[in-house]
């Protein structure tokens, strides 16, 4: 069921302890930034959360690594030249990580979010990142077995709502928000604007509203 | 008529942007390529309108234009290095599966990477030094690796030691396997593939200096007609 809430606390109360949350957001662009801090907020520990990076900075994500509330990280790129708390909780072996190949990643996501249980890629193939996963030769191309990532929920940014939670996003910052919205039980959504049901073109619909139940509008 | 000259020598090892100048070159006009982070970006400067070369950005865009400048900065128009650029009109947007897709599925014509290591069978080493205390960071490389249907290696031949990154099999963890069809260095263009390491033009040295660099068997690569 799709509600819309006033403030970003209301919006992440879901959130428990020990849950997996899918973080949108590709660098800075379209980082749920709000949602985050309120999660930072609302004190749930023992997190799983997936992202494409580990954080940046003093901000977000990155804050919520340095205060120990993150148990893993599953991610492509943790490292950065500004991933400094968690670099360290890494190496304090605080956090565990899954590092994923970026398009693994977001397959392996699409592939929760359309019920898939798993699929073949050559991407990662002879490489350390298969080892200990099922292999096969398919139309002459080792490939590996991998399986879907699910989320108990995804915090994502997008730049419009209607009435009934079809989302539209803005350039570069779409990355992960449409498949994220698919793979999670529940998705909470902050956008910029809310228009009325009709005020988006149907087919310009990027995300359906079917995959969201929480929207809150930030300023 | 000896090896050394059936290929082309010029006087000179190239600098990163004549080597840049070089990659851009050999691209085929109407490609769709994706240019790797760092040295590799440089090629975009040396492409020429007239290619109609689409650059493809695997954070979700095709028809990526320019970094961008001043006014022109958008937050949420970035590349894969995380830099402000512009959309190009027919540019297209979309979700991280779709933009992985694009490249899983083949439809990249060409990728550019920078590498650690290139074995002599095309293996690519470039993500990972393997060091006990270095954090793992893989972000598309192995999808870049695995997915274009031409994989372009931009690097200087060899490290500041003076090991040659030609070599028989990768001591740095693996990116893809048997994925480089060409490598770009400073003295020279080799080819690669299950016959091994040809080599198409040398820079500064002739094919018999360069051999005594690197440590697997060179040859020089049939002359291309024209």
């Amino acid at each position: 069921m799709l509600t819309f809430v006033d403030s970003v606390s209301e919006a992440v109360s879901g959130i428990k302890d020990g849950s997996t949350v899918m973080i949108g957001g590709f660098g800075n662009a379209g980082q749920p930034f709000e949602l985050i801090d309120a999660l930072m907020d609302c004190g749930a520990k023992d997190l799983t959360v997936v992202n494409n990076n580990a954080g940046q900075g003093d901000q977000g994500l990155a804050l919520l690594i340095k205060e120990g509330r993150v148990k893993k990280m599953i991610c492509s790129f943790p490292r950065q030249s500004d991933s400094w708390h968690f670099d360290a909780k890494f190496h304090a072996r605080e956090i565990e990580l899954e590092l994923v190949p970026q398009g693994n990643l977001a397959e392996r996501i699409r592939a929760a979010g359309a019920g898939i249980g798993g699929f073949f890629t050559p991407t990662g193939y002879g490489t350390m990142l298969a080892e200990g996963k099922e292999t096969r030769i398919i139309d002459g191309r080792g490939q590996v077995f991998e399986t879907p990532i699910h989320a108990d929920v995804a915090l994502i940014k997008a730049l419009k709502a209607d009435g009934v939670g079809n989302l539209v996003y803005r350039k570069t910052a779409r990355n992960f928000g449409p498949i994220m919205a698919a793979a999670a039980k529940h998705t909470v959504v902050q956008v910029s604007e809310i228009v009325p049901t009709g005020g988006l073109d149907p087919e310009n619909v990027v995300t359906p509203g079917i995959y969201v139940n929480s929207i809150v509008k930030v300023a | 008529m000896s090896i050394a000259t059936s290929i082309q020598t010029s006087g000179m090892p190239l600098g990163r942007h004549e080597l840049a100048e070089l990659v851009a070159r050999d691209i085929a006009p109407g490609s769709f390529v994706n240019l790797g982070i760092g040295q590799p970006t440089l090629v975009s400067n040396y492409l020429k309108p007239e290619q109609n070369i689409t650059l493809h950005t695997e954070n979700g865009m095709l028809g990526m234009g320019p970094a961008a400048e001043g006014d022109d900065i958008d937050g949420d128009l970035i590349n894969a290095g995380k830099i402000p650029v512009t959309e190009l009109p027919g540019a297209s947007y979309f979700h991280h599966a779709d933009s992985f897709a694009i490249m899983r599925g083949g439809h990249l014509d060409i990728c550019v990477l920078g590498a650690f290591q290139v074995s002599a069978t095309g293996d690519l080493a470039n993500w990972h030094t393997g060091a006990p205390d270095a954090i793992p960071a893989v972000g598309g490389a192995m999808d870049l690796a695995t997915g274009a249907k031409d994989v372009f290696v931009m690097m200087t031949l060899l490290t500041r030691e003076g090991a040659s990154k030609i070599v028989d099999a990768c001591t740095y963890p693996l990116t893809g396997v048997g994925c480089v069809t060409r490598v770009y260095t400073d003295k020279a263009v080799f080819l690669t593939g299950p016959d091994g390491v040809q080599v198409r033009e040398t820079f500064g040295c002739t094919l018999e200096e360069l051999q005594e660099l690197v440590p697997v068997p060179l040859k020089a690569a049939p002359a291309v007609a024209g």
